[in-house]
């Protein structure tokens, strides 16, 4: 056991939290600001990340879970306003049913509630034409239509019109190990996600005086904090063993690791956000303020794949408990 | 990055495990129970003797000078044997090590390693709690000894113990935390008295209460300098925050298992409160585990211990919790008269947030040490 991040790993990490910090969005007009969203595109699209699920040699994935979360991890951080979750998803499936990689940037459909692979709400769609459903049991691809209204302001969704031909079918182990490995990326995403306020949301705490006092010097503040922070390092712990267990153990296996992970990551994502909110108070409460943009796609990422109920059922499937 | 055992590691665990399946003790699996306590000298040495014991301390001491990662093998497989767990010496051991001489550490370590000698820890009282560094037990000089005089609280196994890591204050004139000295106190004498306390969930094994009138301990056992115990406190303290160092984990996951068998047997008996508070020990219990791969991980690199620690002790505290919140939903409250065991799991488990310094205290360092908020 040594779960240390390679070299390779580590300067991975390193290289998206640059990228992201240099061009994803400081405050929320940044939002607005096409020009930066396009930079930040076209360097994630130069960087490969999208693509570390494409079929290498003998269809083994180009790099593993693990790589893919770090990714997600820093993206989640700084709310990167790309997509990066869904075009992975879309080259795991790919992969998985052996097709030819993609030509275009696509992503995945999933369900009305994004409780799972569907064929309603194309998600993660920013630079996507193309997206995969699960329609009528086979896997199509579909076009995209509308843009729906966004409660992630950094991620897009979008309908999807009448799907075309089967591209292929999923197995049951298939359909496992892409849910395990959507559930290791979302996961990952809200570490990131909470990592990112409670930095922001301790910046405030040091400079915010009330009282004559920084807020963060009152113990109340402090414990919201702390608490927050230690759901964040117990989430991440739980999150790196999800995305190691997506290749390393088998479909079964890999997904109950992945569901433990996304019902702890799904519990501490919306606590973390919830008291960046309140730290912040009234300012907090107002749209200018980036608090509620971490919330927004926390609650996202909760629901994509299943929250904590959806997921503690499956953790307690595996042990041979079911009615939850 | 690999969660699993790599195959020194493996070969390691099946070498235990064919130990294991003919050295099982066939004693309690749990450290607060009264026949555990008749076996357990014979159960330390029989592992120390199987070279299965301080397998993450130096080889000098009796220790095998493996990474620690050997000692949560050890755990995951007495626990799956369902012996009891390994004594859990590590703070003595570390305290000792980094802070004791060359002459404390050949008269003591052996001693602790290879299970001849049983320690308890004087440390709080009944007006220093938290607030540690405010204790009044004194030690004064008289001849070649310092006489011992106060009263010491929560110390764990008093009763049983043959050395007593006490302490005290030698000095009255300088500021509270320079003034506390650190001794290896022998408990057998006249002028210490013990008395147990009956802990909430009504054992009486565990707790125990200390008072010293006139107790005598040589200056030469003295540990570190004079005015010195406090730095060895902390030490002793950050490890007691380590889950990795404590074992819990193998515990924690063992009672799960035993809890998922009971609604497994007889799932229709079960509301969906019960099983999800099940579900969430389950989760709590993986997290846990992942969390202390990662932290033994990173102690390759040799980070030593510092305010993580507090991370750390927050982390198992709220997964000890919620394994008692399962046991008393899926285990039952013994309303009926019969088997308390997992109501006394539930209550035991609130004594997490107070030892080794309570939840509060451990929030208090993360904000101010790790998220450099301001005092």
């Amino acid at each position: 056991m040594d779960v240390r991040f390679s070299p390779e790993q580590a300067a991975l990490r390193d290289s998206v939290a640059q990228v992201a910090a240099r061009l994803g969005p400081k405050t929320v007009a940044d939002l607005d600001d096409a020009e930066r969203v396009a930079k930040l595109d076209a360097a994630v699209d130069a960087s490969g990340w999208r693509e570390v699920r494409t079929a290498g040699d003998g269809g083994t994935p180009w790099a593993s879970g693990v790589e893919a979360a770090i990714v997600a991890e820093q993206l989640g951080r700084a709310v990167a306003d790309v997509s990066f979750i869904g075009p992975t998803l879309a080259a795991e499936l790919r992969r998985l049913i052996g097709a030819e990689p993609a030509t275009a940037t696509e992503t995945v459909v999933l369900a009305a509630d994004l409780g799972g692979l569907g064929d309603r709400v194309a998600f993660d769609a920013a630079g996507a034409s193309v997206a995969l459903a699960l329609h009528n049991d086979a896997l199509v691809e579909a076009g995209l239509a509308d843009p729906l209204p966004a409660v992630d302001i950094t991620r897009t969704s979008a309908s999807v019109a009448i799907p075309r031909a089967s591209i292929g079918n999923l197995t049951d182990d298939d359909l496992d190990r892409w849910t395990a490995l959507g559930l290791a990326l979302v996961s990952a995403d809200l570490v990131g996600v909470m990592g990112g306020a409670v930095e922001i949301t301790c910046e405030y705490a040091k400079e915010r005086h009330q009282y004559g006092v920084a807020i963060g010097s009152f113990q109340a503040v402090q414990h919201l904090l702390a608490d927050a922070f230690v759901s964040m390092e117990g989430a991440r712990s739980i999150a790196l063993h999800a995305a190691w267990a997506v290749d390393a153990l088998p479909p079964a296996d890999a997904l109950a690791a992945a569901a433990a992970a996304k019902a702890y990551c799904a519990r501490a994502g919306r606590a973390v956000c919830e008291t960046a909110i309140q730290v912040h108070g009234g300012i907090g409460n107002t749209w200018e303020c980036l608090a509620h943009v971490f919330l927004r796609r926390a609650l996202v990422s909760i629901d994509v794949l299943g929250g904590e109920g959806s997921n503690l059922a499956r953790v307690l499937a595996h042990r041979g408990i079911g009615g939850a | 990055m690999d969660f699993a055992d790599s195959p020194a590691e493996a070969e390691f665990r099946e070498r235990l495990r064919t130990w294991l399946a003919e050295n099982n003790p066939g004693l309690p699996a749990s450290s607060t129970d009264d026949a555990y306590w008749a076996g357990q000298a014979a159960w330390h040495q029989s592992l120390y003797n199987a070279g299965f014991f301080g397998l993450s301390w130096p080889a000098e001491i009796g220790g095998h000078g493996l990474p620690s990662v050997y000692d949560v093998i050890l755990d995951e497989e007495l626990a799956a044997a369902g012996t009891p767990p390994r004594p859990s010496l590590g703070y003595l051991v570390q305290g000792i090590l980094e802070h004791g001489s060359g002459d404390i550490q050949r008269r003591f370590l052996p001693g602790i390693v290879n299970g001849r000698d049983r320690w308890c820890q004087g440390f709080s009282e009944p007006d220093a709690g938290s607030d540690l560094a405010s204790l009044r037990t004194r030690a004064d000089r008289d001849g070649d000894d310092f006489v011992i005089t106060g009263h010491k609280v929560w110390t764990s196994y008093s009763d049983d113990a043959d050395w007593c890591l006490l302490l005290a204050r030698t000095d009255h004139d300088v500021p509270k935390h320079k003034g506390i000295s650190a001794f290896a106190v022998p408990m057998r004498q006249p002028g210490i008295e013990q008395r147990p306390l009956k802990m909430i969930n009504g054992i009486t094994k565990e707790f125990g209460e200390v008072t010293f009138d006139g107790a005598r301990v040589p200056a030469i056992n003295m540990i570190g300098e004079p005015g010195e115990g406090w730095p060895l406190a902390m030490t002793v303290v950050s490890h007691e925050r380590e889950p990795g160092e404590l074992g819990y984990v193998a515990r924690y996951r063992k009672a799960v298992k035993d809890l998922a068998a009971k609604v497994t047997a007889a799932s229709d008996a079960f509301s969906l409160e019960q099983v999800r508070a099940l579900g969430w020990a389950i989760v709590e219990t993986e997290m846990l585990r992942h969390h202390v791969s990662r932290r033994l991980s990173d102690r390759l690199d040799g980070v030593t211990h510092g305010p993580d620690g507090s991370v750390d002790k927050l982390l198992m505290t709220w997964t000890e919790q919620a394994v008692g919140h399962a046991a008393v939903a899926v285990g039952g409250a013994a309303h009926d008269g019969g088997d308390d065991t997992w109501l006394r799991m539930y209550l035991y488990s609130r004594a997490q947030s107070v030892m080794g310094g309570t939840s509060q205290i451990q929030r208090n360092l993360v904000a101010r040490r790790i998220l450099g908020l301001p005092a």
